[in-house]
């Protein structure tokens, strides 16, 4: 296999950021490379600094180089001056362990987290010199294959990808190592075959052997066009986040990251049931990591990267079980004291949480972050994120008064059944939070960050008419004329036009494959850059591809409608996500099923799961911060995760 | 305790930046245990000090900063939890043997040098007194050579001839947004050139630090010649008429550092 290094290094004085390109991170590998062995380039789809910390490439790039038969190595989005200087001078998409080109690799495998890197996924198939059209692929080229959230609805990709992995892919990436193997084996030939045994592995989806039926415009059904495939593909669910204590070897790289800081997973899936978050429901049931593990991973993990600073992750941290032990020995640990800080990403909105944060966060208390996501109770009630005024105001005057002088307050707009009362409201918390904060500090910030909502498959949402610019524009404006002139006050917001190109990915079907070449036939890469986006792009694609902006994006859906993903399943039951999508149109809410009584949303029955919670007792401040009645707590149907083996604790 | 360090940067690694550069040290300093003082109040950083940045793309064998650690024969210095340093050792002791091996200058490589980056290594350190001035405040002249692909040797001689040889460089700079007419010559202490080996022309240059640093790509575009691959070979303190390496600056004076303490 070649090395393309020399050919690369003269490149890198040419570029920003050349370090992006030379990897040599700490836990990086030297992958054991060999003939018996698969190739896997695990790929993410936009630039370096975003990719590099995405804990799921980071879990199987070390799960993969500790079989021994598979290696994995990295690649992300050149930059667009390094991609020109690539494209200038003949060098294709290459590793960063190795710098081989990725087509000598036996599987590229990409992370899709956002729908607008989906024409990134495109041009990095096209600069490995593979064809970007599945179908046009040969024993030549290596198999495409793609996970993560975005993957629920691949049908956008599905022209270009071979193969989709629907859900947690710990133990599939073995599996699939296995079956390309064999593949391989026999010299790559069948590739036809070779993709429909693959379409036999649970959690697989293999589009080219699914058929997607249209009548008057519309799609009628999604079937098998070979024997042998499910109907339905379900996702893959790891039932013990213990067994997985990865990343042990986190990456730590070089130059500046996005979360550049030593990540541990607490707990995988939320049941807290907020309506519009995707990740929420299709990453049920909550599988909580033990707390000496979590322990033990922080310890381990500061000690071997050298990071000062360490996020205890998941959708909803302070919900984690064992937050309260963790936090204590985090802060009392003479290893960590002074000079390690510790970030809680997505704050729960209650005082409990804030006197969490002063607990860990002794230096640097610099900001804090809370979503209510709606402006009013009314609102709030609709979505199912059932934080009320008090539990703002409480946590907001705690934030405050423990000397944060900045809050950053994250909003949607475009929310169902939502009034200009709704939108306004968002105003009337934001400028309160400033009068809180006036009463502890002379000077403070609240920033007020506003989201066009885009409905997203699996989720109660799905059927819901997104707004469009024009309307997701004027609720900005309401705002900005409402928080004019207001000190301390600012208000952020997200391009509407770009909600509406995400909009157009998120719940299209394959036709809007042909949208996505369009876009990148045009020269549309990085579109999650504002610098790059441009909507006339995706609006140009969508004509050519004879579909209609209304009827793709912001028709509201019926029942019975074939949705573009229904013969893929997040294990959640279409009757559960309906009756719940009624419940928010009536202001109906749900509770927090971990502690209550199981709403049989399908997650834990369908795949034999339960909830796997570290403490038998939740949280202090109870969850969702409603005041909820937890006294029954103890015994809701949870399974605790096993005691630590001997000595586990004890490990310095 | 003030450690003064010369290291490497060489190789892929030379692609990150100065600042790049100080963030791997911070993180390898802690991985290697190293009890670092740090900055009090809001927002606590390590003391470290770093010289004259190297341009990204350049490779350099004489890089140095200076590191406050806690001295680790003074009583409580580095303890565990005390503000101003970090942990010590498993131990929680402050004056631990560990924190006296780390923090001697013959062993420090061995204890840091697997922290660093690939391309990254001590070359050596000393303990400097109290009261020497910052890595900024005495270097002033810096050594590099300097490769030029495709200039046969006669030319390359030519150029550096006439570049010593003129009264005045001038070259075009930008400040703060606005472009400004500089004069190289000052700053142009020698240039010869190198016998030429298999990768084309070399030379070795001399290139004050005041009244301003010149980088490399200045003096590239003043001789009218396109670099390959540049590396910084030495930093110079000048005292009494002679060039001393920073290392050996203060050897003399270890003694009055005893008797400060």
């Amino acid at each position: 296999m070649s090395n393309l290094w020399p050919r690369i290094e003269p490149l890198l004085a040419q570029v920003a950021k050349p370090a992006r390109y030379i990897g040599g991170e700490l836990g990086s590998v030297e992958p054991a490379c060999g003939p018996d062995r698969v190739a896997w380039l695990l790929l993410y789809p936009d630039i370096y600094e975003i990719g590099l910390p995405n804990q799921g490439l980071q879990i199987l790039y070390e799960i993969l180089n500790d079989r021994p038969d598979a290696w994995a190595e990295r690649a992300y989005a050149p930059w667009t001056d390094m991609e020109a200087a690539m494209r200038a001078s003949g060098v294709p998409l290459f590793s960063l362990e190795t710098f081989r080109p990725a087509r000598e690799f036996d599987v590229l495998a990409f992370n899709l987290s956002a729908e607008l890197t989906f024409t990134n996924v495109v041009n990095l198939i096209d600069l490995a010199g593979v064809p970007v059209h599945s179908v046009a692929r040969s024993e030549d080229d290596p198999l495409v294959v793609a996970g993560g959230h975005c993957a629920f609805n691949p049908e956008p990709l599905a022209d270009f990808v071979d193969a989709f992995v629907l859900g947690d892919g710990e133990e599939v990436v073995g599996e699939l190592t296995e079956a390309v193997a064999t593949w391989r084996a026999g010299a790559r030939r069948d590739r036809r075959g070779f993709l429909r045994a693959l379409a036999g592995i649970e959690g697989v989806y293999v589009p080219s052997c699914y058929e997607a039926r249209y009548e008057g415009g519309r799609l009628v059904a999604v079937v098998p066009a070979v024997e042998g495939v499910p109907e339905r593909v379900t996702k893959r669910t790891v039932a013990d986040l213990a067994q997985w204590p990865y990343p042990a070897r986190q990456l730590v790289p070089l130059i500046e990251v996005v979360h550049d800081r030593l990540n541990v997973e607490v707990f995988r899936g939320c049941t807290r049931g907020c309506r519009f978050c995707q990740a929420g429901m299709i990453t049920r049931p909550v599988r909580e990591r033990p707390t000496w593990q979590v322990e033990q991973m922080v310890r381990r993990g500061l000690e071997r990267t050298g990071y000062d600073e360490v996020a205890l992750t998941s959708l909803s941290t302070a919900d984690f079980s064992g937050i309260g032990d963790v936090v204590a020995s985090i802060v009392g640990d003479p290893q960590c004291s002074g000079q390690v800080s510790v970030s809680l990403p997505s704050l729960r909105v209650d005082a409990f949480t804030v006197g969490l944060a002063a607990d860990i966060q002794r230096v640097r208390r610099t900001g804090l972050t809370f979503a209510p996501e709606g402006g009013t109770w009314r609102m709030r009630q609709v979505i199912n994120k059932l934080i009320r005024e008090e539990d703002l105001y409480a946590a907001v005057d705690a934030a405050f008064s423990q000397g944060w002088r900045r809050i950053k307050l994250y909003f949607l707009v475009g929310l169902p059944t939502e009034t200009d009362d709704d939108v306004l409201g968002i105003a009337t918390l934001a400028r309160r939070c400033v009068d809180i904060g006036r009463r502890y500090h002379r000077s403070v910030t609240v920033t007020a960050s506003v989201g066009g909502f885009v409905p997203k498959p699996h989720t109660p949402f799905q059927w819901f008419g997104q707004d469009t610019a024009a309307e997701l524009q004027r609720k900005v404006d309401l705002l900005k004329d409402a928080t004019r002139g207001v000190r301390g006050l600012s208000l952020r917001w997200h391009d509407p036009e770009a909600s509406v190109a995400e909009g157009i990915v998120s719940r299209g079907d394959r036709r809007v494959g042909a949208v996505v070449e369009h876009v990148w036939r045009a020269g549309g890469t990085f579109q999650e850059w504002s610098e790059h986006f441009d909507v006339r792009l995706w609006l140009d694609g969508l004509h050519a591809a004879g579909l209609d902006l209304y009827d793709a994006v912001h028709r509201q859906r019926d029942e019975n409608e074939v949705l573009p993903w229904d013969h893929l399943s997040a294990s959640l039951h279409r009757d559960f996500l309906w009756q719940d999508w009624q419940d928010a149109l009536s202001q109906r809410v749900v509770e927090d099923c971990r502690w209550t009584p199981c709403y049989d949303c399908g997650a834990c029955t369908g795949l034999g799961v339960e909830h796997v919670v570290a403490s038998a007792v939740p949280p202090a401040g109870g969850s969702q911060g409603t005041g909820q009645d937890l006294s029954d707590g103890a015994v809701v149907p949870v399974r605790f995760v096993a005691p630590a083996p001997a000595g586990a604790g004890a490990i310095p | 305790m003030r450690l003064r360090i010369r290291f490497s940067k060489v190789g892929r690694v030379r692609f990150i930046s100065h600042r790049d550069v100080a963030r791997a040290w911070e993180r390898a300093l802690r991985r290697a245990q190293l009890p670092v003082v740090y900055t009090g109040g809001f927002s606590p950083r390590p003391q470290l000090a770093f010289g004259l940045a190297l341009p990204t793309g350049c490779e350099s064998v004489a890089e140095y900063l200076d590191v406050t650690v806690a001295d680790p024969t003074s009583a409580g210095g580095g303890g565990p939890g005390e503000p101003g340093s970090y942990g010590t050792g498993p131990d929680g002791v402050g004056t631990t043997p560990s924190a006296l091996v780390r923090t001697d200058p013959a062993t420090l490589a061995a204890c840091v040098n697997p922290s660093l980056p690939a391309g990254m290594a001590v070359l050596g350190a000393v303990v400097v007194p109290d009261g020497v001035g910052s890595l900024q405040e005495e270097v002033t002249s810096c050594t590099w050579e300097i490769e030029v692909p495709g200039v046969p040797p006669g030319a390359l001689d030519e150029a550096l001839g006439r570049a010593m040889a003129a009264a005045a460089l001038p070259i075009k700079r930008e400040r703060k947004g606005r472009v400004e007419d500089d004069d190289l010559r000052p700053s142009l202490l020698a240039l010869s050139s190198i016998t030429p080996h298999d990768a084309g022309s070399r030379f070795a240059a001399e290139l004050a630090t005041r009244p301003r640093g010149v980088r490399p790509a200045e003096l590239a575009r003043a001789l009218g010649l396109v670099f390959g691959r540049v590396v910084r070979t030495g930093q110079w303190i000048e005292r009494d008429g002679s060039r001393i390496e920073p290392l050996a600056a203060h050897v003399a004076e270890p003694a009055a550092a005893g008797s400060a303490l």
